[in-house]
């Protein structure tokens, strides 16, 4: 295992921070599933908003439905709000190669077209294959392409990250 | 001996062709279904296009009539963004004689991805699967007598969205069960997903004695067959085996068999009342419960579209 040790908890503060900073007025907040779902429930708690943050699913949009084929599990999308001409904050847990958000993004734009998007990420590992940047990071860090960076959610809610992979001997 | 492995699972045990719900494991059934659900909502989007087939080529080959199955699949494929070709092939290359392996021969230098077959020869789609490219995908849409496994996954999504759980649940299929492939594809389904109570209900001349050991009780009495019963699943009687030595006439038959609200009165409440269509008034429902509260019907034809959405999209994911 690496020693690399990052807390998420501490992290989610500090991302409470950045996207209270990022949301506009009357803004919604959507969550990549999973991860990023998962952020996006208690950031809507943690900045007192009404109601449920939008999910949206990647799944569908994928670019590797060729080698992989349906991703399965985390759930579908659902926005409960409109999405043509709405400020959208996007939430996700890692942001990697950028095929992720590339595909939420086509999800997103299946239900209208919003005014705007902005995204705003747990941890940014570099790594990027398209032209697509954070406008928040909680943590930038390198890490090698053979290690997986995923967050995992405790029973009690608590968040966790885990690294697998690839770490031996360096 | 070799091991003859399931022809429409690759060696990781991932569907590739969908031929016949026999012998699949429940979970690659549940995975479909789960799928579906994902797929009812996005025929309500603003787009109701997803790029998952996008570039690939499917063709349907109806070598038997069929409006809704053929609609349905083409539907499907086109929200999953593929270019869907219709062959009408009982009035071309067929009547001229050309014989099946050389029109799929032929298909396969178009560069068809994905071939949706309904025959009227039993294992006709297994026959093909055996013989395409390995990239090359094929759904069964009903063969003969065997086997119409998309209709009994839309008939398991239907089930599964009004009564949750399949392992506490009687299930009536009623009519004429000898014939019928979707009848055949619904007891394998129910069976693989743990329903403890499936019921064949029809005339002796109808209901194949031997479905006993698949498990299934045997009835040729009405009332008793759909007695608090949770589904009543009713099949289309086909015209053609009327008249004939196996029924004496439709009104005999809907007088015996026929659903009427006084008989559904015997099933539970709660029950739900199906059919794969098209339906014949008066001879094996009547109008007052195929337009009656417990009738799922036209349900069944919108999650059709869902389930072909995942069957197609879930083979083509995977690889030979």
């Amino acid at each position: 295992m690496s020693t690399l040790s990052l807390d998420a908890e501490a992290l989610y503060a500090e991302l409470l921070r950045g996207v209270r900073g990022l949301l506009r007025p009357g803004g919604v907040l959507v969550g990549i599933r999973s991860g990023g779902a998962w952020l996006a429930e208690r950031l809507q708690a943690d900045l007192g908003l009404p109601a449920t943050p939008g999910f949206i699913s990647s799944a569908l949009h994928r670019d590797d439905f060729a080698q992989r084929g349906l991703a399965g599990g985390g759930g579908a999308t659902a926005l409960p709000f409109a999405v043509e001409g709405a400020h959208v904050l996007l939430v996700d847990d890692v942001l990697y190669t950028g095929r992720t958000i590339r595909a939420a993004l086509n999800e997103l734009y299946d239900f209208g077209r919003p005014a705007s998007v902005v995204l705003a990420v747990l941890v940014d590992r570099g790594g990027r294959e398209l032209p697509i940047e954070a406008a928040f990071a909680a943590a930038r860090i390198v890490l090698p392409a053979a290690q997986r960076l995923t967050l995992a959610r405790e029973a009690d809610g608590r968040l966790d990250f885990e690294l697998r992979g690839g770490a031996q001997g360096r | 001996m070799l091991a003859r492995r399931n022809p429409q699972l690759n060696a990781h045990g991932e569907l590739i062709h969908l031929l016949s719900i026999e012998g699949l494991p429940r979970a690659v059934l549940t995975q479909i279904l789960d799928t579906a659900g994902t797929f009812l909502s996005v025929s309500q989007r603003e787009v109701k296009k997803v790029p998952l087939l996008r570039g690939k080529s499917v063709f349907n080959l109806f070598f038997e009539n069929s409006t809704r199955t053929r609609t349905t699949f083409e539907i499907a494929a086109k929200r999953l963004s593929a270019d869907v070709i219709n062959l009408d092939i009982a009035r071309s290359s067929t009547a001229k004689g050309e014989s099946l392996l050389d029109t799929i021969a032929n298909l396969s230098a178009m560069h068809a991805d994905m071939f949706v077959v309904r025959h009227a020869e039993s294992g006709a789609p297994y026959l093909i699967a055996q013989h395409v490219a390995p990239h090359v995908h094929v759904v069964n849409a009903g063969d003969g007598r065997h086997a119409h496994p998309t209709q009994g996954l839309l008939d398991m999504y239907t089930i599964r969205h009004y009564k949750r759980d399949f392992t506490q649940l009687v299930v009536a299929i009623v009519g004429d069960i000898q014939h019928s492939r979707v009848a055949r594809s619904d007891i394998h389904a129910l069976a693989t997903l743990g329903v403890p109570e499936i019921r064949a209900v029809g005339p002796r001349t109808l209901v194949p004695g031997d479905l006993a050991g698949m498990g299934v009780r045997v009835c040729h009495d009405m009332a008793e067959g759909i007695r608090d019963a949770d589904v009543v699943i009713m099949l289309r009687l086909q015209n053609e085996r009327m008249g004939g030595a196996l029924l004496p006439s439709a009104g005999e038959f809907f007088k015996s068999y026929g659903l009427t609200p006084d008989k559904l009165a015997l099933a539970r409440p709660d029950c739900i009342v199906m059919h794969p269509g098209p339906i014949n008034r008066g001879v094996e429902i009547d109008s007052r419960v195929a337009d009656g509260s417990h009738s799922v019907i036209l349900p069944q034809v919108t999650f059709g579209i869902a389930v072909r959405m995942a069957v197609m999209s879930t083979i083509a994911g995977n690889q030979a």
